[in-house]
């Protein structure tokens, strides 16, 4: 049993320590916020925050949450209204939106060590999280417009 | 929904008649069937309009533009519009392709093909809603007019729809709508605005439903491994040892794989790795992409005796090319693709306790397909299979004919479970059905004015009609062509993806077409203008390209810009890609895109515009990177380190997107944005390095071997 806080709450995951955070956060705590896309750290779509520090939940075993703090998409904001959340709506970002819980968790870890980041620097940061729609030229607009909300 | 709960919903009902050619609203008194009991809009007494979408939801907006034609004509109130998809039902909710009602939502058809239907639909509800309120009034309805949600008479004084819906009766049958009684162009309050999508917001809450997202209680977990080679099937795998397995419940075989089931998808992922099977001889055994084509492919274009399907024949071909002043010949080639869909495939599937029916969850662009393909696999009737659809995580072509739907039932079947099947990427991609591989060789005969008079082109490869989309062009009227396709197979899994054939095709006659401009020393718009004869509709888009990326203006150091154009569903577009190449790495840089587009009446322009950057980029990634190759039989590439696919560093700093105003009926847009561009990243390398780039995709190391060649 592995016990850890969960966006807020304290909770323990039954699976063995090897399962991937992923499947954990998913299948046994029901958060399906967080997306299955590669299972290999290629593609970023399971990015979650562990101690503020945006990871891959799915090459993130569980037992090393033990003791830390886990953020998902569903906890980034409490009434779904984080600065990156409204930016995202404002500039219609999503298109099939798999990738988006992610994308946003990545960029949440960006804003908030560097809140006024460049366009450059929002590349660099972001440049792991695969968009398959391609919304990458939106979702950097988004990231600049709640650069200046924050 | 049965009868009996139909006649008892409160507020007003309008069903939709299972007969017919078109869609048709009919009462609910005329409903005199179960399927025909399906209720298209229905009004509340709270106002509250639920209108069903039949347009699958891959990231288009397809779920929100259908709704929001019914509720521009109806005049809804938008903000208290609801949207819920409609059932799998093609006979009731399907478009009219080909003689056939079908529900697919593929080659950009959504808008296109209900855009009609849905306005008149519309319209009908507006009318019973009218006549109700006149008559509530002792009113002569034609002094009656709607806004948004209520019927309004001279004096000011309004009815809600809501309150309509209380007493009003719903004449059977309704009332027909002529043409002349839609409204023009100026009178939409939706339609042609930017409207946002209402799926957004729970795309950003981590709320978004997808097929991957079901829970069911009791549910257990499903992987599959499949055939590595195509065709191939199970004989034999070691059982035992993986029924051992921590969790496993049980294996399945599969016509083309072995399932395994287990508590978790953890323990499944796992057992997984422990299977191993004997696979059967397939028609793909030793199958080598490269060489075939690199060397077979050619050969079959030489081969007088080959066999050849005649797709375009004009004129007199033969007598324009021994009467040409100068002719041209030029090859191309084009890789495998992969549609890398972000979700990868699944489905979840749920038996009830007799047996005798079966639900299932799926993201799917033709939920009417799957519905069938489910009843196929377990031998039911339709009527014994229920498809909840789903948010997809991407379509791309992929995900059309339910197979991973079927693959979940025939699981679920055997365990007597709710199972959630869940492919690897691995899986996905390794077993996925590609876009074809191809070989192009064009010729032209130009004449001594220099007009473009004969054209012929032939495609070899394997896919039948995959190879053939984008081959014609109707918009360069040249008199004289032959355009035709030569089969191979291969025994290799393909599919639809994104443009289907346009993608190399239009990449062969786009950089053809440049390249005879180049050597004629003549502007490539003007050449496309004056000596391939463009149609006026392909000038306006070409003039239109010119003016957004100021064509004529010098660029900076090391860029330049590269043009091309292609139609497809109907709409045209032409656009142009301001480029830089990286000669030492072979890395090309994309800076700049423009791209006009002539897509008719564009019904919800910014979703328009987001389909169309996506396109563009989705082309971009195929451009530069997107290569599957198969050796020995086996799909080399297995997951995203080696098959690559663009990222936020290689998109363009701009990328504009603008529509020509024509008055015209609504076109296919979500595929006109990715043909266009391999020949304008081709077309402007050349102007760089004078060097042709004919193998898509333009890999750095292709690159270099052109540059140095």
């Amino acid at each position: 049993m592995v016990a850890f806080n969960l966006n807020g709450k304290a909770v323990s995951a039954q699976a063995e320590e090897s399962t991937p955070l992923l499947w954990v956060l998913r299948d046994e705590l029901k958060l399906t916020g967080t997306k299955f896309g590669c299972g290999a750290a290629h593609c970023g779509a399971c990015t979650v925050h562990v101690n503020g520090k945006a990871v891959r939940s799915c090459v993130t075993p569980i037992g090393a949450v033990k003791g830390a703090t886990v953020t998902t998409i569903e906890g980034l904001s409490p009434t779904g209204d984080h600065p990156l959340q409204k930016a995202w709506v404002a500039e219609q970002v999503p298109q099939c939106g798999y990738c988006q819980s992610g994308q946003i968790m990545k960029a949440a870890e960006l804003l908030a060590a560097n809140p006024k980041p460049s366009r450059d620097e929002i590349v660099a940061h972001m440049n792991g999280n695969i968009c398959r729609c391609g919304t990458y030229h939106r979702i950097i607009g988004a990231i600049q417009r709640a650069a200046k909300e924050v | 929904m049965n009868r009996r709960e139909f006649l008892k919903t409160s507020g007003l009902v309008f069903a939709i008649a299972a007969a017919g050619d078109t869609l048709r609203l009919i009462s609910a008194a005329e409903a005199a069937s179960a399927s025909q009991i399906n209720a298209w809009v229905r009004i509340a007494p709270d106002g509250t309009v639920t209108i069903l979408s039949p347009g699958a939801e891959m990231g288009q907006g397809s779920m929100t533009s259908l709704p929001l034609i019914v509720a521009d004509e109806m005049d809804a109130d938008w903000s208290k519009v609801k949207i819920e998809f409609a059932p799998a039902e093609a006979d009731v909710y399907g478009y009219v392709f080909q003689n056939q009602k079908a529900m697919a939502i593929v080659g950009s058809r959504a808008v296109m093909y209900y855009f009609n239907d849905l306005r008149t639909a519309g319209a009908q509800v507006r009318k019973v809603l009218l006549a109700n309120a006149a008559q509530k009034w002792h009113a002569d309805v034609t002094t009656l007019r709607t806004e948004p949600g209520f019927v309004v008479d001279g004096n000011g004084r309004k009815l809600s729809y809501g309150e309509i819906a209380t007493f009003a009766k719903v004449p059977s049958p309704l009332p027909a709508v002529d043409k002349s009684e839609l409204k023009g162009k100026d009178q939409y309050r939706y339609i042609g605005k930017a409207m946002p999508r209402r799926d957004i917001p729970e795309k950003v809450n981590g709320k978004a439903r997808y097929a991957m997202d079901v829970q069911l209680p009791g549910m257990v977990y499903a992987t599959a491994r499949h055939a590595p080679v195509h065709g191939a099937t199970p004989e034999s795998w070691n059982d035992a040892k993986v029924k051992a397995m921590k969790g496993v419940l049980g294996t399945v075989r599969l016509p083309d794989g072995v399932a395994i089931i287990a508590n978790t998808l953890p323990d499944a992922l796992a057992a997984r790795q422990g299977l191993a099977v004997k696979w059967s001889h397939s028609i793909a055994d030793g199958y080598d992409s490269e060489a075939t084509l690199e060397q077979t492919y050619a050969k079959v274009h030489a081969d007088p005796a080959a066999k050849t399907q005649q797709i375009e024949a004009k004129g007199e071909p033969k007598a324009a090319f021994s009467g040409a002043a100068k002719t041209y010949t030029a090859e191309f080639r084009s890789d495998y693709g992969y549609h890398a869909q972000m979700e990868p495939l699944n489905a979840v599937a749920r038996f009830n306790a007799a047996g005798d029916h079966v639900e299932v969850w799926e993201g799917t662009q033709d939920p009417a397909s799957s519905r069938s393909a489910i009843a196929n696999a377990l031998g039911f009737k339709e009527e014994q299979v229920t498809l909840h659809q789903c948010y997809m995580g991407g379509g791309f072509g992929r995900r059309s004919l339910g197979d991973y739907s079927a693959e979940a039932a025939r699981i679920a079947k055997e365990v007597r479970k709710p199972v959630k099947l869940v492919w690897t990427r691995e899986e996905d991609m390794r077993y996925g059905m590609f876009r074809p591989q191809a070989f192009q060789c064009l010729q032209a005969a130009v004449d001594s004015a220099g007009k473009v008079t004969g054209w012929t082109h032939c495609v070899v490869g394997d896919g039948g009609v995959l190879l053939q989309t984008g081959i014609r062009i109707p918009y360069y009227q040249v008199p004289n062509q032959y355009i035709e396709a030569r089969g191979t197979s291969h025994g290799i899994r393909l599919k639809h993806w994104r443009s289907v054939g346009h993608v190399f095709n239009v990449f062969a006659i786009e950089s053809f077409v440049d390249q005879m401009a180049a050597e004629a020393g003549i502007d490539p718009i003007k050449f496309r203008i004056e000596n391939m004869n463009a149609t006026p509709r392909t000038r306006a888009v070409l003039e239109k390209v010119a003016a957004m990326s100021d064509w004529q203006a010098p660029r900076p150091q090391g860029r330049a810009l590269g043009l091309s154009l292609s139609d497809r569903s109907g709409s045209q577009g032409a656009g142009v890609a301001e480029v830089s190449v990286d000669r030492a790495s072979g890395k090309i840089r994309v800076h700049k895109t423009w791209l006009a587009v002539d897509g008719g009446l564009v019904a919800q322009p910014e979703m328009a515009r987001a389909n169309i950057e996506s396109g563009i980029l989705h082309g971009l990634s195929a451009v530069l990177h997107e290569r599957v190759t198969i050796k020995g039989g086996e799909v080399q590439q297995s997951n995203f380190h080696d098959y690559h696919l663009l990222r936020m560093a290689d998109i363009p700093e701009v990328i504009e997107v603008a529509f020509v105003d024509r008055d015209a009926a609504p076109s296919g847009l979500g595929e006109i944005g990715n043909p266009w561009i391999a020949a304008a990243v081709a077309n402007a390398v050349y102007k760089l390095t004078g060097k042709r780039l004919t193998h898509m995709p333009f890999t750095p190391e292709r690159v270099k071997q052109t540059l140095t060649a």
